[in-house]
């Protein structure tokens, strides 16, 4: 089977609130969300952020929007201390949906 | 039906200004729309304003105005469609920054421009009365003591419809729901009621879609093959068409640069949302989850099926307060072997910090390059060496003379480091960090000024 990466059937965009980061995975077209939301779940995403997250973060959430073909994972604890004290390079998080997309099937 | 627009001309406060004035002299616009309060801006804003009674409001009001203020109301001849103004842009200080509105608006020959100013949301002194209270993050206000500078609630949409029907021209907020600042002309105009819960969630899922401009027309977006965007150094701003029945068309000016359709619609939707069926803001718990986008042409959405349900009983409460100071230091490796010469260094200065006894709460070393962004899991995935990287050093300390001490450590590599390192770079930065709480409404008192501004 060809090595297919979560970049080729979805675009993403990250969020910050606080401590927490939303990114949305948004399906190019509406055939392929039924298989996004099989392969993206909350374990697959939290495997993917565990060295982000670390071993004390929330559980990550995950919401569905069918009528957009979209995802949300919601990852509280991620930015460590938010935007304000975070001694992050990117303390937004701004890029954290771009490693998402290196997923592969 | 009548149709209002509504234009989007800042997502924050250093945002460009061009599209704003783009959106002014041809977007046809009944409102123009600035959202530049950040969390803790304000936070830092009071602290200006500590030093000067007449600072702490946006730094870019006057040239922002200065630009867009010959567009609005009706125009000279009474002819054009009537443009008026909303912005948070008075951060820690709206009056003071009605006073400079108004004094810009004399100086460029505008007269009977009417310029209000809302105010209410800082409730640090009814704060101060409980020191009990507790914080998200565990807290109290007591426990932080003379080390909160700032305490302001989300206001909603009442002010800002007050001042309208006071027939003002420019609404100048502190802190007011960025959704708010779009969905407050939107009951004006339609005479929405407070507790018609499905047209609040519509307007606000419009607020929600323009309040970070051009993140909805193509910023935050272009990937190069996978997500093109034409013309992003003329990103044209996003505005809105609604109708009394909350459906909204989202569109730019002809011409500008970037994309609007259902891909960025969707994006921008999302953005910052956690649970989609309940989207909370100070005037309603905003349903997403079953809003569907159509194309209606080139760079024109039509957004629909936002819902509502009753507002939050209390108010949000951002609560500014000094954390220490952040030190940081950098320096670039480059050539073969830099990836080595980067983790030596590293390693060098992490053992310096403690042969040194430098103080500090929290440290981060890092290579940009390889696992600044993700770490160094996901820096890892890829196979081949970068040709150059750079070491950041970064630690929260409670002194500045100990934050001092972290970037002067990383320019010592320059001449006891490894070989090849170039381009030092040092700062210090004082640390205001936010934490919220919840208010009862009752404990805030809105206040509406217009001629008792001067």
């Amino acid at each position: 089977m060809i090595r297919i990466t979560l970049r080729e059937l979805a675009h993403s965009r990250t969020g910050d609130k606080g401590d927490t980061s939303n990114i949305s995975v948004i399906a190019f077209r509406a055939e392929d969300y039924p298989r996004l939301c099989q392969w993206l779940t909350v374990e697959r995403v939290t495997e993917h952020f565990a060295e982000l997250l670390g071993p004390h973060s929330p559980p990550v959430r995950r919401y569905e929007l069918p009528n957009v073909h979209a995802l949300n994972f919601v990852l509280p604890g991620i930015l460590h201390g938010g935007v304000t004290r975070s001694l992050a390079l990117d303390a937004h998080g701004k890029a954290l949906g771009a490693a998402l997309l290196d997923l592969a099937q | 039906m009548k149709t209002l627009r509504i234009g989007s001309g800042a997502g924050y406060s250093g945002d460009r200004i061009e599209p704003a004035i783009e959106l002014a002299e041809h977007g046809e616009l009944d409102y123009l729309v600035f959202e530049c309060l950040a969390e803790r801006t304000i936070a830092l804003a009071q602290q200006a304003r500590l030093v000067d009674p007449d600072a702490g409001f946006d730094p870019l009001l006057g040239e922002r105005m200065r630009r867009v203020l010959p567009f609005v109301g009706r125009g000279a001849n009474g002819q054009r469609r009537r443009l008026r103004v909303i912005t948070n842009m008075g951060a820690a200080n709206p009056l003071a920054a009605a006073r400079e509105v108004q004094r810009i608006a004399a100086q460029l020959g505008l007269s009977g421009l009417k310029v209000a100013a809302l105010t209410g949301d800082d409730v640090l002194a009814a704060l101060l009365r409980d020191l009990s209270q507790t914080l998200d993050n565990g807290s109290t206000l007591a426990s932080l003591g003379d080390r909160v500078i700032s305490a302001n609630a989300y206001l909603g949409v009442e002010g800002i419809i007050d001042a309208l029907h006071a027939d003002a021209d420019v609404v100048i907020t502190g802190r007011v729901a960025d959704p708010s600042l779009f969905l407050a002309p939107q009951m004006f105009e339609f005479g929405w009621a407070a507790d018609d819960w499905s047209l609040l969630g519509r307007g606000t899922l419009v607020g929600h879609l323009l309040e970070c401009a051009g993140q909805i027309s193509g910023g935050y977006f272009a990937d190069p093959g996978f997500k093109d965007v034409p013309d992003l150094a003329r990103l044209g701003f996003p505005l809105a068409e609604v109708d009394a029945t909350g459906r909204a068309v989202i569109s730019k000016v002809a011409g500008s640069g970037g994309r609007i359709d259902t891909a960025t619609c969707t994006e921008q939707m999302i953005y910052e949302v956690h649970d989609p069926t309940a989207y909370l803001t100070p005037d309603v718990s905003a349903d997403f989850s079953a809003v569907s986008f159509t194309a209606q042409g080139p760079n024109r959405v039509l957004a629909q099926d936002a819902d509502g349900r009753a507002r939050p009983q209390s108010l949000k409460v951002s609560v500014g307060y000094l954390d220490g100071w952040i030190g940081e230091g950098q320096m670039s490796y480059g050539g073969p072997g830099a990836l080595a010469r980067g983790r030596l260094a590293r390693e060098v200065v992490l053992e310096r910090l403690k042969l040194t006894g430098v103080v500090f709460e929290e440290i981060r070393a890092e290579l940009i390059g390889v696992d600044a962004l993700h770490g160094s899991e996901l820096g890892s995935r890829t196979d081949s060496e970068p040709w150059e990287v750079r070491l950041r050093v970064a630690a929260r300390c409670a002194d500045r003379a100990e934050a001092l001490r972290i970037g002067n450590e990383v320019e010592t590599l320059y001449t006891n480091g490894p070989y090849g390192g170039g381009g030092a770079s040092k700062s210090v930065r004082q640390v205001v960090a936010v934490a919220s709480l919840l208010l009862p409404r009752d404990a805030v008192t809105l206040q509406v000024h217009l001629e008792d501004i001067a």
